[in-house]
């Protein structure tokens, strides 16, 4: 058992400065959260309460069990779009009756909580956690449906909605849906898709068409109790399972679904954890502001795994790459993190080999991001940089454990793909705020356009505008920098969420207990293929 | 002298006197034998006992009042001796008669003794013969307004029961009608009498010992003037009212009433004087007192000792001892005084005094003496006596000895049951008491607005209360099966804090808390940080100040003990079972009991006030009356039927909805 030392000097003017750069960052952060809990502003929000209803927040609280953690996901979901952040809609994993739970709630007081291009991407993604780590799920449905004027990019794609609650409910995950208001048109298959629904006298409606649509389909005369209403559906169609008083009846109702489901985790349960030894306070302090000097990832280790233990893999060898073994909340982990962001190829074959070891134990995998990518240049091409980049990315593409990023640092280039990006499929992705990801830095890019400009020119003959190409140059830069940011990304779901690097140990040891609702299993190393290749 | 040596005693009676004669018998090495009704089958005194033989049932007349079955379990479980305890059979002379038929020794006076002092009517007139001063009898029926107010007693009655005090001339027929009834039930003889009510007076009694060989001591007196309903609440050895001339007056009178009947035994000669010292004789009692610790304290005499000693046959020493220090003793009752002392009944989650020196027995030095027949997870049922423990304090003046007993109860662990302690524990710390101005009214005059108000005042309220959901949401993380190692309410996106409520007093306390980063943050707390946060104890600092809070958590109940004083919480439900709600109009039974008459039938209309029927708990008859006009929509229960608290026993419905 090897206990890690940190050299971090936390009263020195780096690490305040760093610290304060951080800080700033939070704070930026929460007023965008804020923004998402304000959900529709005060206007709706206080028109929803004069009828007597509940928050989505609230309902959500209510819903938990007391006292225990409850991770949002995607709450910046539409980030510098045309719509409210949060995308009118809230996705999570808490606990329900001793049950960890995706619970996925409309937020009425956005347009009525119609579905956006974002709000479908954000569920999709809740669908996507809860099927990959078999959490059931339970719905707090109150939708106006499509926002019609989108609906030209929702429509098609949305169906994914109803075709994901019932291949759950295939895979053996229950799905509950708790029907607050209107599920109207395409709505109404939420409650018609699950396992279990709950409808609240004279609140819930769910119908195919309503009474204009009925009367001009049909020309019957009807009402939205005859079509759609709470009691009708318990009483005469069966819709319902359950007929609640009330909104918080509802919600006792739901956890009472979900205690009588006698769920069982089928992954091993944690062994006992211990607090790390240094304060996870200082992680604001380890991250350079600008990410132009490297960090020792260990320091973030020391204030993330239990009681500070890190075995470490290869440490004398392919050292810009930092491989171990630790436990985040009893959970085992294997950890790759950057420590001087270039991989080289020593570093790409200590992770394809770091990768399949993993594999062959079925330890989950954690990836601290922070790299600009794998080496370039003629010595390394020629020393087979793209085989080893391949091997990293082989193995990463192919290994079957589950796998946690946290983008602490930067993530650019094909490094980003190496240390398991959006597009290799982590269980959860998770970004710090100091993070950013992009093809490659925002200079480089600008400069790279430049150069390709400037022998444009010259091998047309043409002058160059070297005025032009600075304010191009300029414009590049704040782009790029600009869309490498983890609001930017996190907006258009790149991530599951921003967050506080002092939440990191909480996060992580939430999501390995998500995970381990599944069984933890690796590629196969059962006698039938090959052994761990030495690299 | 030839001895008869106990070497087995059973102790016909329950609770801590039978554990309070066990402890002697261990001592002097008797075996003991308990008898136990079904109710009692797992309470104390059967596990202290070396045998215990059980009597069917629970209602008293079925149990221990059934002489016949507790002779015939002496018989069969080897005892050689009965000891009758207080209460029950203890003043009864046939109970007597069939031990001593049965071969048996009886630890008490002779039948004939029992039977004289039995009969208040006839032991005041030998007392008025032997030259004990008496307040003359009244005839009910020449009862004039000069003789305003009188007392209505029953002439077998003890402990308050079949008394009553009447004021006004048409009040006493009534009067005597229901003393009678009551003392019908209770002892089974309707006799009464009146007498002259003094409205204040201090009730001042002296315990007398005599053997067989015709030494009779005055131990010591105690006074008993602080009572409710007639029964003692706060007893203490020696009284302030006696100086030496007054005590050698009464200490003469004892001796005479004792001597006057041929007395044998421990017994208690009570009297009720006046301020400027005068007394009259009330009544003998014929047994051991529920206050003799507060002589034995400051004696230093173990009175059950010598009991047993006398009932061998063994002679007093010529002289009782000298007195040492000053003791208090206080009755705890399960009871409500607040609410017309309402008898209390459910599980006792926890009992614990602090600093107790010794248990049945004198501390070695000045101290505290805890006589209880409950311990934590005892039930205190419906059928008995509600008196849960005495706790007795001895120090070497009454004021410190107040202290200290007021700061025990003060600081006791008491979940589950409403008790009297904070009555007790304002009694203790009144000035008017520690001014030795103890009369009979001293409830009614000082008021229980002032004498039953809680301990806890509102600050310490609403801190117990943050208390109990902090401890709540400990044990919430404790015992979580999955994340349960993750930081309490954890939230990246926080919206809203964790809310708990509790109700205490009618009123309901909500607390909403969050643990962040920078510690706790309890909206209405600003001053208040969190120290430590266990299920049981919590430590918070108000203010700067620190304060441990210990948190008891049992279904329907969260105790919170602290130096700000004890607070009881109900916990609010996060969510109401639409199943569990009541239908409004509802008369629930307000505790546990039998029905024992109802007036009215469904359909019947009914006036605001008019009774509807009759509960019987704790020996005692609660009227259930219409809430308001209106008709008896749901009559759920029938005579003789036995009922749960909350249990709905009418719903009568307002007449406007039925015309």
């Amino acid at each position: 058992m090897s206990t890690l030392k940190s050299t971090l000097d936390t009263t020195g003017p780096e690490y305040a400065a760093y610290r304060e750069a951080m800080l700033a960052k939070l704070d930026e952060l929460e007023a965008e959260h804020a923004k998402a809990v304000a959900g529709g502003g005060e206007k709706y929000t206080a028109r929803h309460r004069e009828r007597g209803k509940l928050l989505v927040r609230e309902r959500i609280e209510l819903l938990l069990d007391e006292d225990a953690p409850f991770l949002e996901l995607s709450p910046l979901a539409g980030w510098g779009s045309d719509f409210r952040v949060g995308a009118s809609v809230v996705t999570g994993i808490g606990v329900v009756s001793g049950v960890e739970c995706m619970i996925i709630g409309n937020d009425p007081t956005v347009r009525g909580g119609a579905s956006n291009p974002w709000t479908t991407r954000k569920i999709f993604r809740a669908a996507d956690i809860a099927l990959e780590n078999r959490l059931p799920v339970i719905n707090l449905v109150e939708s106006g449906g499509a926002d019609l004027p989108t609906q030209k990019e929702i429509f098609i794609p949305g169906g994914r909605l109803f075709r994901d609650l019932t291949r759950l409910s295939a895979a053996g995950i229950p799905t509950v849906a708790l029907v607050f208001g209107n599920s109207t048109a395409g709505g109404a298959y939420v409650p018609g898709m699950s396992d279990y629904v709950v409808m609240i006298e004279e609140r819930s409606k769910v119908f195919l068409g309503g009474p204009p649509l009925v009367k001009m389909a049909t020309g019957e005369e009807s009402d939205d109790e005859a079509l759609g209403g709470a009691a009708m559906h318990a009483r005469v169609s069966g819709l319902a399972d359950y007929l609640a008083r009330d909104e918080p009846d509802a919600l006792r109702l739901g956890r009472r679904i979900v205690a009588r489901l006698n769920w069982r985790k089928h992954g091993p349960a944690p062994a006992p954890a211990t607090e790390p030894r240094y304060d996870p306070e200082e992680l604001l302090g380890v991250v350079p502001e600008g990410l132009k000097v490297p960090f020792d990832p260990r320091e973030v280790l020391a204030r993330v795994v239990d009681g500070s233990e890190f075995d470490e893999f290869k440490p004398e060898y392919g050292n810009s790459l930092v491989t171990g073994w630790a436990r985040v909340h009893g959970y085992p982990v294997g950890v790759l993190a950057n420590a001087r962001g270039i991989l080289f190829s020593e570093e790409s074959q200590k992770a394809a080999q770091f990768i399949q070891l993993a594999n062959q134990t079925d330890t989950p995998l954690l990836f601290l991001h922070n790299t600009t990518g794998y080496m370039v240049g003629r010595d390394y091409e020629q020393g087979g940089i793209i085989k080893h980049g391949a091997m990293m990315i082989n193995a990463v593409s192919n290994s079957k454990v589950p796998h946690l990023s946290v983008l602490i640092g930067a993530s650019y280039g094909a490094g980003h793909y190496g240390m398991c990006g959006r597009a290799y499929d982590p269980r959860f992705l998770f970004a710090w705020p100091s993070a950013k990801s992009a093809v490659m830095g925002p200079q480089q890019l600008a400069g790279v356009l430049s150069i390709v400009a400037r022998a444009a020119a010259e091998s047309r003959g043409q002058p160059f505008d070297e005025a032009a190409d600075t304010a191009m140059r300029e414009a590049v830069e704040a782009q790029v920098e600009a869309e490498s940011l983890p609001m930017f990304l996190s907006g258009r779901l790149y991530d599951d969420g921003v967050i506080d690097p002092r939440d990191t140990r909480t996060v992580l040891g939430l999501c390995l207990s998500a995970i381990h609702n599944n069984p933890v299993r690796g590629a196969q190393f059962d006698g039938t293929g090959f052994g761990v290749f030495r690299m | 002298m030839r001895l008869e040596l106990i070497e087995n005693l059973l102790v016909a009676n329950r609770g801590e006197i039978a554990l309070r004669v066990f402890r002697t018998c261990r001592d002097s090495g008797i075996g003991t034998v308990a008898v136990y009704s079904d109710a009692d089958a797992g309470s104390p005194h059967v596990v202290a006992a070396d045998a215990a033989v059980r009597l069917p049932g629970s209602a008293p007349a079925d149990t221990y009042l059934r002489g016949d079955l507790i002779v015939k379990a002496a018989t069969e479980a080897g005892a050689d001796a009965v000891h009758p305890g207080y209460g029950f059979l203890s003043e009864n002379a046939a109970f007597a008669r069939a031990v001593l038929d049965a071969g048996l020794t009886w630890v008490g006076p002779g039948p004939e003794a029992i039977e004289t002092m039995g009969s208040k009517v006839e032991s005041k007139r030998r007392m008025a013969e032997a030259g004990v001063p008496v307040l003359p009898e009244l005839d009910p029926d020449r009862v004039t307004e000069a003789d305003l107010p009188v007392l209505v007693k029953a002439s077998a009655g003890g402990g308050g029961r079949g008394m009553r005090i009447v004021r006004s001339l048409d009040g006493l027929a009534e009067a005597v009608e229901g003393a009678g009834a009551e003392a019908a039930s209770a002892f089974g003889d309707p006799t009464v009498f009146c007498e002259r009510y003094l409205e204040t007076g201090r009730h001042i009694e002296v315990q007398v010992l005599a053997d067989t060989h015709g030494t009779v001591w005055a131990v010591g007196e105690r006074e008993c003037s602080i009572q409710r309903r007639h029964q003692k609440v706060v007893e203490e050895a020696p009284s302030p009212l006696v100086d030496p001339a007054m005590r050698e007056r009464l200490f003469t009178a004892a001796r005479q009433a004792a001597s006057a009947i041929g007395y044998v035994g421990a017994g208690t000669v009570e009297f009720l004087a006046t301020a400027d010292g005068e007394f009259f004789f009330l009544e003998m009692n014929t047994r051991l007192q529920v206050e003799h610790p507060v002589t034995e304290c400051v004696t230093g005499l173990d009175l059950v000792a010598l009991q047993l000693s006398v009932a061998e046959g063994a002679p007093l020493p010529p002289e009782p001892p000298q007195w040492t220090g000053h003791a208090i003793e206080v009755r705890l009752y399960a009871e409500d005084p607040t609410a017309g002392w309402r008898p209390q009944s459910g599980t006792l989650h926890a009992f614990a005094v602090p600093g107790v020196a010794a248990e049945f027995a004198v501390p070695a030095r000045y101290g505290l003496r805890l006589d209880s027949g409950v311990t934590g997870g005892s039930v205190v049922g419906v059928h008995y006596d509600p008196m849960l423990a005495k706790v007795i304090a001895w120090g070497p003046d009454r004021a410190a000895t107040a202290r200290t007993l007021a700061s025990a109860l003060a600081r006791a662990r008491i979940h589950g049951v409403v008790t009297n302690r904070d009555l007790l524990v304002n009694v203790l710390r009144h000035p008017a008491f520690l001014a030795g101005e103890t009369d009979t009214a001293f409830l009614g005059r000082h008021g229980l607005d002032t004498l039953a108000a809680p301990l806890a005042g509102e600050r310490a309220v609403r801190l117990s209360a943050l208390a109990a959901a902090l401890a709540e949401a400990a044990h919430n993380r404790a015992s979580a099966t999955v994340l349960g190692g993750l930081p309490a309410g954890w939230r990246n996106v926080p919206s809203a804090p964790q809310r708990k409520a509790y109700a205490a007093g009618g009123a309901e306390y909500e607390v909403r808390y969050r643990h962040t980063r920078s510690g706790l943050r309890a909206e209405g707390h600003p001053e208040v940080a969190l120290v430590a946060a266990h299920p049981d104890r919590v430590v918070l600092e108000v203010a700067g100040v620190r304060r441990t809070f210990d948190v008891g958590r049992y279904p329907g109940l969260v105790a919170v003990d602290s130096p700000l004083g004890p607070v009881s919480l109900t916990p609010l439900p996060r969510f109401t079972d639409p199943d569990a709600a009541v239908a409004a109009g509802s008369l629930l039974a307000p505790m546990p009991g039998t029905v024992v008459r109802v007036a009215v039938s469904a359909g019947d209309r009914v006036r605001a006030g008019e009774p509807l029927l009759w509960l019987e708990a704790m020996k005692m008859e609660h009227r259930i009356a219409a809430p308001a006009d209106g008709v008896v929509t749901d009559l759920p229960v029938t005579a003789g039927q036995q009922v749960e608290q909350g249990a709905v026993l009418a719903v009568v419905s307002g007449s406007e909805e039925r015309e």
